[in-house]
């Protein structure tokens, strides 16, 4: 497998680099990794930080500006981050107001935020959690550890980012995130499997003639594989899985998400065939975002994410946001 | 009686093992997790070796707890909370003694064990790291031997299991007929215990 690195070691490293020559209203702590607004802490705001395994670029730190994340830290490939580095981010950018932790249900990630909010209560910083659980395709039962978080994270961070610069208090800001998370859900496929640096080959063997449904944004196989499917097979599926569980109210914003290595040509047929499926449903759809967002370094596939909003959400999602990923408004 | 001595070199025989099975580790961890296991484990101990050199504890507990603190710190993922964990608490139920006996080893590293259960949810036969946590730590009274037997044991019976913890869980069912990486390097902590051992007898460093 061809990559266009220097060594596996410091892959994480350089993309911080990076990052920083790249986006100077950024302020890339490339040692610590810590990637933060320059003009952080914002007196009376609420930040909200976030961070998980490296290799779903651009999420996190690509959603770090105005209107969204005050920080982001970011772990090894697919390796959550450790507490230190939350901490960290959690003092930079805390204006006394106190940071709200964004966290995917992954073991890894849910184990290091919780000693990381511990240890940053004990240096006085007010941290307030939300869980972000979104993939209908884990059962989430007493037998499992429960839903996966993937492409809802970008709901979660653009919607509690924009009640933040608001202004709204924690509780507030905490009550927008657990809101969105629970009116979210996300389904996605693997046309092929991603390759980590570390290992330079595929993480698992998917035949050319098949397809992965349900599958994780690390690699991780999903729960059934069939023949490959059409872009209007495939949207069927995942619509339907994600309309199922969700329930047929509306209106919703739409994420159609690229995992890394499909074309925005296909995206956008894709996207049509998502609209397809909602309008046969009867679900109206409010605003759609298509993008490479939450990604599985270079696996091929895509993910549909639906969000059930009302006034408010709406209103935040449409407000001002400034990141390297993702921007309008302002 | 075991001193400091014999917990630097239990953890640096620790380090071998995990710079020697890295590749294995995560091999195992590629079909059923995310294929970053052996990467993850040799950076932490790599760090845990640095930071004993700098800092020589001068007790079994604070060699234990110290080496527990920069796992936590340089790890990341589930097994850097999990495994420094296992051995902060350890190390805690230790207490300040200069040197303690294998019998008071063995009761601190089940307290260890259980901290570890706590944490992460987790029970025997959930195909996690405490497949071969448990019985080896149970084994431990009985000799540092029937310690590795019983891990390595342990650890191989997670092949046919289900795993209900951590990523392998999302696959189901899919997850039967793998080894869990997480058992398979709880396994090596009891294989360099009769390293350290070894070592201590003949009074070399382990990995030479």
């Amino acid at each position: 497998m061809k990559m266009l690195i220097n060594v596996a070691e410091t892959v994480v490293a350089d993309s911080l680099r990076g990052m920083a020559a790249a986006y100077p209203e950024l302020a890339v702590d490339v040692e610590n990794r810590v990637v933060a607004r320059r003009d952080a802490p914002v007196a009376g705001k609420v930040a909200v930080v976030s961070g998980g395994g490296s290799g779903h670029e651009p999420l996190h730190g690509g959603f770090v500006g105005p209107g969204m994340l005050s920080a982001a830290c970011p772990g090894e490939v697919f390796t959550s981050p450790v507490p230190d580095q939350m901490v960290r981010a959690a003092a930079a950018v805390d204006s006394g107001a106190g940071v709200l932790f964004v966290v995917k249900n992954y073991t890894g990630d849910v184990l290091n935020f919780d000693m990381a909010a511990e240890l940053a209560q004990d240096e006085g910083v007010r941290v307030a959690k939300v869980l972000v659980n979104d993939d209908v395709a884990v059962t989430d039962s007493l037998y499992t550890a429960g839903r996966r978080g993937t492409g809802a994270t970008l709901f979660v961070e653009k919607l509690a980012g924009a009640a933040a610069e608001e202004g709204m208090p924690l509780a507030r800001v905490e009550a927008t995130a657990r809101r969105v998370n629970d009116t979210s859900r996300s389904f996605g496929v693997a046309l092929s499997a991603c390759s980590t640096p570390a290992k330079g080959s595929p993480t698992f063997d998917l035949p050319a003639g098949e397809l992965e449904l349900g599958v994780g944004i690390h690699g991780e196989p999903g729960r059934e594989r069939r023949p490959m499917m059409t872009s209007g097979e495939i949207a069927d599926f995942a619509v339907n899985a994600v309309v199922e569980d969700l329930g047929p109210r509306d209106p919703v914003l739409v994420l159609v998400n690229g995992m890394g290595a499909t074309p925005l040509l296909e995206l956008y047929g894709f996207t049509a065939e998502v609209h397809r499926v909602l309008r046969e449903r009867g679900v109206a759809v409010a605003r759609t975002l298509v993008g490479n967002y939450v990604t599985s370094l270079d696996m091929t596939g895509a993910s549909v994410t639906l969000c059930q909003i009302d006034e408010e959400l709406l209103r935040l999602w449409d407000a001002p946001v400034r990141t390297a990923a993702l921007r309008w408004g302002m | 009686m075991l001193d400091a001595d014999f917990f630097r070199r239990w953890l640096a025989s620790v380090a071998a093992a995990v710079e020697r099975e890295a590749d294995r580790l995560t091999e195992l961890d590629s079909p059923i997790g995310d294929a970053d296991h052996g990467g993850n484990l040799r950076r932490g101990f790599t760090a845990v070796v640095a930071v004993l050199e700098k800092e020589a504890p001068a007790t079994p507990g604070s060699v234990l707890t110290l080496a527990g603190r920069q796992l936590i710190s340089t790890v990341g993922g589930a097994s850097g909370p999990l495994y420094g964990t296992l051995l902060r608490r350890t190390g805690a139920a230790l207490g300040a003694e200069p040197q303690v006996s294998a019998a008071d080893f063995a009761a601190a590293l089940r307290a260890g064990v259980a901290a570890v259960a706590a944490l992460g949810g987790a029970a025997p036969g959930d195909k996690t790291m405490l497949d071969a946590l448990v019985p080896g730590a149970d084994a431990l009274p009985t000799s540092f031997a029937a310690a590795r037997e019983a891990a390595l044991q342990g650890a191989l019976a997670t092949i046919p299991l289900q795993a209900h913890k951590g990523r392998a869980s999302y696959l189901g069912a899919r997850s039967v007929g793998h080894q869990d990486p997480g058992a398979a390097s709880s396994a090596l902590l009891f294989e360099a215990l009769t390293d350290a051992a070894e070592a201590t007898a003949t009074g070399k460093t382990p990995g030479e």
